[in-house]
């Protein structure tokens, strides 16, 4: 066992948790959260760069002991699914303490301190090799959110904050059913890997299967069960819906390919075309839905619902471009919609309105918001260029692969997506009306600008050349797609 | 013959997005921002051209930048049908950035550094499109064409301005998102590349006919900006913009890459054998038929002189989509070298309605009796376009729509020889009359000495009058061109 680089990089932001419980001033409990997540980026850089993309192992795993008798360990470990999430937790981590600079008036330690430790848990969560410990990071998530949301939120934040909750929760406890099964089941043993080897007969699997889809759908969000995202995001501060974007909706995607589909394999063939129905019903709804908003946070959380649906299409496609595509969209859309709520949270600072309505001709008050807001907006609705278009055509193409309706229903979903995207872009940018003439609007400053040029970046790199990215993920997608297949077949 | 290796192409586009940045960065420095656009023009021809001998000799130019998905790279390659288009585009650059000052100046237009940078972005999108080694960099450059030309869609930012470009925007995007995204995800489904190849990438594919037929009519439809009907309304409400939009992008680069990528679809995604198995060239002739002729009945029926001349250029769009499914090698070579002659002629055309904007604030056919004798230099350039579109010899037109009458007696289909001549007396009916009125009407009210020629605008158009005749007796070098296309 070399470096605990894992640890590290999950224990970073708890230490700086602990730390910022000591300090006084506002100022440097600020100085020292954007200290903390910058040297986690660092770390989850070093962990990319270092990153063997040739195989699909684990790799950086540490494991010790914890409660032998249980069977429980402390094991870590990334490989070609988890590692992208692991660096983008920690780079809308650092996005977010830039945006909450000032957004955030009262009780900033605090607010920081609940960031920190939001982060640590969600790294855990993605770097977990022990399905006890996953359990425990997963539940525990949901208590700095829970305040996120209820303490720093808009007017009907403890609304949306026990909504969410309870959504959460109950999808959760369907969840521990379910882990508690599949220990019995499998040996028991918390072990993920030692899980996956398992062969279990198909009533189990079938079970299990529908037990982790309420838990996992819960998160994604798949309709029917999304309600509670809209309430979440437009209460949460900035911060908040960066993270519930960016982070916690690929939780939900994140479990179908670490549990469902390598422990599960003929229950997930056996199930997927009704994913891919779901899916696709997902990227249509989700895409009127947005259609139908006049609040920029809504639309952008509708969208969420649509863009979350490409990717649980193309991870029931079960073939290699559409799981590759998936995956590389969950991190594209954890970039994209992450900088279209930091966008949204910076024009709410400068005119306290989220209304469409009350926009219009922003191109001239503030060049630069509305030149990024372009390149963000484009990116969302995968413009050939961007980041999105890469892993929508991926996904596409895996889609129409498996079933063709579903790929022309997914396809409808893009052209809605063009119309809310670009319309919500001219009536707020563009258009006769003058948003410069009712509110004094600045453009952005250096501190914005520090947090929007790295999504940026992401956007044009990934867009023009993902192989970097895709590399990363390649030869874990073989291999789960294997596992998928040659015990899938059999059934 | 291998490939000529060269930064050339990467060059050609880089000269125009670097033009675009300079004119951003001079935005304060009038004169010297001004000075900009043509010479980066000049540059940019001066390299499509080098390249010229090379591809005339049945060459190509080649520059892989790098991988973007296995099967799909970020590459240019530069043969005859993208050089035709090249040369085409970066010539009445040139001419139309000089035209563009005369009528920016003149009428005192807003927002001049925004009109040059998205007019130079363009063209580099333009000329990357005409360059592009695949469909995946094709339509990157196509999407970044629709976007640059929006602003200038909008540019006069006025109730009519914005519901343009709206309309614009949703026919453009609204059929890329699609079934142009649709077309594109199952092509590289059944074929696992996106690559142009000499026979056509889908030829030895395995999969049903029917599903072909879908992908090829999402191709034909999702290329919105060759405006095949009913994707052609588009068209006419970009007309807002100012004329030297209307002229170089409405009329030759927006549209031909539209009509460009239609061609690549028929000649290097299919290639001409599978759409005749499919027996497709003929079906696609009849639908560009409907289109030549409705096109051509709306253009008579409109008043306002670029609404006539849009639909025309819809009509005669389908010309060059007709020339391509017919099949046959003179037909196809018609189709190609009329992206040259619809290209000297209608920005000729377009640039006198600029002109003649300029000079009287006229946009009506019906106003302008007697203006010829006002615009003599306008109103005779307008004459020599309105002969090469109907095809008259010895103008461009005359050549192209030869090819194509020929091509269509040697497909044995002589119903799209009627079309043609059917098409012609259309363009001579809507045409002609202009003229006619221009020169030997009379004016209703003596117009004011204002009314003058205005030299940095006349020159240009009548530089590109010259240019259409010009084509017409030389054609050599869009003939060669073309036939080493359908070679």
């Amino acid at each position: 066992m070399g470096f605990p680089l894992l640890s590290l990089i999950i224990f970073t932001p708890a230490a700086g948790a602990a730390v910022l419980m000591f300090l006084r001033s506002d100022e440097a409990a600020r100085w020292t959260a954007l200290g903390v997540t910058m040297l986690d980026l660092a770390l989850c850089v070093a962990m990319l760069a270092s990153f063997d993309t040739d195989t699909h192992q684990m790799q950086f795993t540490e494991s010790r002991p914890w409660v032998p008798a249980l069977g429980i360990t402390y094991a870590l470990g990334v490989d070609g699914i988890s590692a992208l999430f692991v660096f983008l937790t920690a780079l809308l981590g650092w996005v977010c303490v830039l945006a909450s600079w000032v957004a955030i008036e009262r009780s900033v330690k605090e607010f920081m301190v609940s960031l920190l430790v939001m982060q640590a848990l969600m790294l855990g969560v993605f770097c977990a090799l022990d399905l006890f410990m996953f359990y425990v990071f997963w539940e525990a998530m949901l208590i700095p959110m829970y305040l996120i949301i209820g303490v720093w939120g808009g007017n009907g934040r403890v609304y949306a904050a026990i909504k969410f909750f309870l959504y959460t929760l109950a999808g959760s406890l369907l969840f521990l059913i379910g882990v508690i099964v599949l220990y019995l089941q499998g040996g028991k043993t918390f072990d993920i890997l030692a899980l996956t080897a398992q062969d279990l007969p198909f009533p189990v699997q079938s079970f299990l299967f529908f037990a982790f889809l309420v838990a996992f759908a819960v998160k994604v969000p798949m309709v029917p069960v999304h309600t509670w995202l809209p309430d979440a995001h437009v209460q949460a501060p900035t911060a908040g819906s960066i993270i519930l974007a960016g982070v916690l909706l690929k939780m939900g995607a994140y479990g179908f390919l670490r549990f469902s589909l390598p422990m599960l394999p003929e229950a997930s063939v056996h199930y997927s075309t009704l994913m891919l129905a779901l899916s696709a019903l997902a990227i249509v709804y989700g895409g009127l839905l947005a259609l139908a908003q006049d609040d920029l946070k809504k639309l952008v959380a509708y969208s969420s619902i649509s863009h979350m649906g490409f990717v649980t299409l193309g991870i029931f496609a079960l073939n290699f471009r559409g799981l590759e595509g998936a995956i590389l969209q969950m991190f594209n859309h954890g970039v994209t919609t992450g900088a279209l709520f930091l966008f949204v949270g910076l024009i709410y600072e400068r005119t306290h309105t989220r209304s469409i309505a009350d926009y219009g001709g922003l191109m001239k008050v503030a060049p630069v918001y509305t030149v990024f807001l372009a390149l963000f907006t484009l990116s969302s609705m995968a413009l050939p260029g961007t980041n999105s278009f890469v892993g929508e055509l991926l996904v596409l193409s895996g889609g129409f692969a498996a079933n063709l309706a579903v790929g022309a229903a997914a396809v409808f979903g893009a052209l809605l997506g063009a119309a809310y995207l670009l319309g919500m872009y001219r009536n707020v940018a563009l258009g006769p009306a003058s948003v410069g003439a009712r509110f004094k609007i600045r453009d952005v400053n250096g501190r914005e600008m520090t947090a929007i040029l790295p999504l940026a970046l992401f956007v044009l790199w990934v867009g023009l050349y993902p192989k970097p990215f895709l590399n990363i993920i390649d030869a874990s997608v073989k291999h789960l797609l294997a596992q998928v297949h040659s015990k899938g077949s059999g059934q | 013959m291998d490939p000529v290796v060269s930064i050339r192409p990467l060059l050609a586009v880089a000269v125009a997005g670097l033009a675009a940045l300079a004119v951003l960065l001079l935005n304060r420095h009038e004169k010297l921002r001004d000075v900009v656009s043509p010479l980066a023009a000049t540059a940019m021809f001066a390299i499509v051209v080098s390249m010229a001998p090379t591809v005339l000799a049945g060459g190509t130019v080649e520059l892989h930048l790098f991988e973007i998905l296995p099967g799909i790279d970020f590459a240019f390659r530069v043969d005859a049908l993208g050089m035709v288009f090249a040369t085409v585009s970066s010539l009445l650059w040139i001419v139309a950035a000089i035209y563009s000052i005369g009528y920016m100046r003149h009428l005192k237009e807003h927002a001049q550094t925004r009109f040059f940078a998205c007019f130079a972005t363009s063209l580099a999108a333009a000329v990357g499109g005409a360059f592009a080694a695949n469909l995946f960099t094709l339509v990157i450059f196509y999407e970044v064409l629709s976007l640059v030309t929006y602003p200038l869609v909008y540019h006069h930012e006025d109730k009519e301005g914005w519901t343009g470009s709206r309309k614009y925007l949703v026919y453009l995007m609204g059929a890329s998102k699609s079934v142009l995204l649709a077309a594109l995800a199952l092509t590289y489904h059944l074929a696992g590349s996106l690559d142009f190849v000499a026979g056509g990438l889908l030829a030895g594919v395995n999969a049903s006919a029917s599903l072909l037929t879908v992908v090829y009519f999402c191709y034909l439809f999702g290329f919105a900006k060759a405006a095949v009907m009913p994707m052609h309304a588009w068209l006419p409400a970009a007309m807002v913009a100012p004329t030297p939009v209307s002229a170089l992008l409405h009329a030759v680069a927006v549209v031909k890459m539209g009509v460009f990528c239609v061609l690549r679809v028929v000649f290097h995604i299919f290639g001409a054998g599978l759409v005749e198995g499919l027996g497709l060239g003929i079906t696609t002739a009849y639908l560009v038929s409907f289109t030549i002729l409705m096109a051509s009945i709306y253009a008579l029926t409109r008043d306002d002189l670029k609404a006539r001349l849009a639909y025309s250029t819809v009509s005669q769009l389908s010309y060059i989509v007709l020339g391509a499914v017919l099949l046959s090698p003179v037909a196809m070579v018609g189709g190609i070298i009329h992206i040259a002659a619809h290209a000297f002629s209608k920005i000729t055309l377009f640039f006198c309605a600029g002109s003649i904007y300029c000079a009287s604030g006229k946009r009506n056919i019906s106003d302008m009796a007697g203006i010829g004798r006002r615009l003599p230099w306008t109103m005779g350039a307008f004459f020599v376009g309105s002969l090469s579109m109907i095809g008259v010899p010895p103008t461009a037109g005359f050549v192209s729509k030869w090819y194509l009458a020929l091509g269509s007696v040697e497909a044995g289909e002589i119903a799209f020889l009627i079309v043609l001549l059917a098409s012609s007396v259309l363009n001579a009916a809507y045409f002609l009359p202009v003229s006619y009125l221009a020169f030997f009407g009379t004016e209703a009210q003596e117009s004011p000495a204002t009314v003058r020629e205005i030299p940095m605008m006349t020159i240009p158009l009548v530089a590109t009058a010259v240019l259409s005749v010009l084509m017409g007796i030389f054609p050599e070098y869009f003939l060669a061109l073309a036939e080493g296309v359908v070679r």
